[in-house]
């Protein structure tokens, strides 16, 4: 690990005045430590020198305009990017230590506990039932009818959806209603006991009542997990995050605590794009 | 052009142009104060309560602005949701505008008591109203000019000078002191221009806050300076219609 506090960028300049993230000794409660992470999609870079902690049981947001990096920052911690040909990670990313490009790991179990929520609600065409009993079966987590029933309810009572469906378990996912299909995602990435979950856009397809519910249950869900999201709303960033990260170009820009960050950032850039200059 | 010269324009011009006017309204409100200070003070050296009652009745108007400053700067949070420079830009503009609201109450105030002491002889201390007064109001203009231009150093200044103001408060004050024990009948009128003297100390104390509201507002940060504070509110403090205190006010 370097432990350099400023180290400079990898064409030998220095890096930016006002440019601040995390080289260096990874903070006291870091859950996720990223290093000098570089992505690639065939000739073009997508990522420049990532360096970010993600504190355990805090909501990190990451946020910046399109085509900026941070979803395929927030993909690289569960190496969904595996999945696409042309995408080459450099870098280093541990997840309390362990090296999450380890070749020796097992990338179902890593998204296992890396769990992820998408933008578009994805309910499995299964009941609703079924698709929190999905994972804990393929992990074999569970060994018994009575401890399934038991993890598909207690996701559920976690993902605050409980109530709503507790007598209609067996109806389709799809039959429930877009807020409701996405905490049901929530649960399903829940009941594999995960010690990370990453929500890119999570709310950016709901009607602002499911949106604040989807807020109040990432406020709830961040005392036993730690969250990553991404997001496009600055104010839900503001609401639902303790440490944001602004993604410009390819490059993190700025990582602070959020209420720094949406006060009195550091780096014009960040100032530009949160209070709408950007452009 | 955008009125904080630390950034450009946004995206949405009219987002600009509701705090350009809200700017704008600052700098109405500070450049009405201004008058209102200046009149107040005239009223009492001209010994002309017509004048008096205008300043007075035109209070008003400052406290219309007032409300329309605290209108602007609650549709603008809740329609705008800004952050960072123009949250800071909107609070500060909140914060300002109720110093300025408070500092043309005391220019009605004293005003009201030009009125009592046109009524009677005048009391020699009244001399050093008008080179107070100046203080004061060269404080107000160089710190909305500070305002206008997001200089920092200039709104500083303006906090450090403040200092003076309150020395010549005190110096006022033990001069009215000597007065009122050589002369127990201008014990009255006496007190009056006491009144007026503190309350222009209190404009200025009301600058210093507006100076480090705009500190707040470039930096994001708290303004640390120092300065012996409080020499004239101790040092009156403690002084007294005791025979001790004579020598002491004679100084």
């Amino acid at each position: 690990m370097d432990t350099a506090v400023v180290e400079p960028n990898s064409d030998g300049t220095e890096a930016p005045k006002g440019v601040i993230d995390d080289r260096g000794e990874p903070m006291e409660n870091a859950k996720i430590v990223a290093r000098d992470v570089n992505v690639f999609y065939g000739e073009k870079q997508a990522l420049f020198d990532v360096n970010l902690d993600i504190p355990e049981n805090r909501v990190t947001a990451l946020i910046g305009p399109s085509g900026c990096g941070k979803s395929t920052f927030l993909r690289c911690l569960n190496r969904m990017n595996d999945v696409i040909d042309i995408c080459r990670v450099k870098g280093r990313i541990e997840i309390e230590g362990q090296d999450v490009y380890d070749p020796a790991l097992d990338v179902v179990q890593l998204r296992a506990r890396v769990g992820m929520v998408f933008q578009k609600p994805n309910p499995f065409p299964k009941s609703i039932y079924d698709n929190i009993a999905y994972g804990p079966r393929i992990h074999g987590t569970v060994t018994s009818k009575a401890e399934l029933d038991e993890v598909v309810r207690s996701s559920l009572e976690k993902s605050g959806l409980l109530k709503e469906v507790e007598d209609r378990l067996d109806e389709p996912g799809t039959s429930l209603s877009g807020g409701q299909q996405q905490r049901l995602c929530i649960a399903r990435a829940i009941a594999v006991s995960p010690d990370v979950i990453l929500m890119d856009e999570p709310c950016s397809a709901l009607d602002p009542i499911a949106t604040a519910r989807i807020e109040e249950l990432i406020e709830n869900l961040r005392e036993r997990y730690t969250i990553v999201i991404v997001t496009h709303s600055m104010q839900q960033a503001a609401r639902v995050s303790q440490r944001t990260a602004f993604f410009h170009l390819g490059n993190l820009v700025e990582v602070d605590d959020t209420e720094q960050m949406f006060t009195n950032p550091r780096d014009e850039r960040t100032q530009g794009y949160i209070t709408g200059r950007y452009g | 052009m955008a009125v904080n010269p630390q950034a450009g324009d946004h995206i949405v011009k009219s987002y600009d142009e509701e705090l350009e006017n809200l700017n704008n309204d600052i700098i109405k409100m500070g450049g009405l104060t201004e008058a209102q200070i200046a009149r107040s003070i005239e009223s009492v050296i001209r010994r002309d309560p017509e004048l008096a009652t205008r300043v007075i009745a035109d209070d008003e108007l400052v406290d219309d602005l007032n409300y329309e400053i605290d209108i602007q700067t609650t549709r603008l949070l809740a329609l705008r949701q800004p952050m960072a420079l123009d949250l800071r830009h909107i609070v500060a503009a909140l914060k300002i505008s109720a110093d300025l609201e408070r500092i043309a109450d005391y220019a009605a105030n004293i005003s009201k008591r030009a009125i009592t002491l046109s009524s009677a002889a005048p009391v020699p201390p009244v001399h050093s109203i008008p080179r107070m007064s100046r203080m004061a109001q060269q404080m107000v203009k160089d710190v909305l000019d500070a305002y206008i231009a997001r200089d920092v150093d200039k709104a500083v200044a303006v906090w450090h000078s403040d200092e003076t103001l309150d020395i010549m408060y005190t110096s006022l004050f033990r001069e009215a002191l000597t007065y009122m024990i050589e002369d127990p009948r201008s014990i009255s009128m006496c007190t009056h221009l006491l009144f007026i003297a503190k309350n222009i100390e209190r404009i200025g104390d009301h600058v210093t806050n507006i100076a480090e509201t705009i500190y707040f507002l470039v930096h994001g940060d708290r303004m640390r300076e120092t300065r012996p504070k409080g020499n004239s509110e101790v040092e009156t403090m403690n002084m007294s219609f005791s025979p001790d205190n004579k020598g002491d006010a004679e100084e």
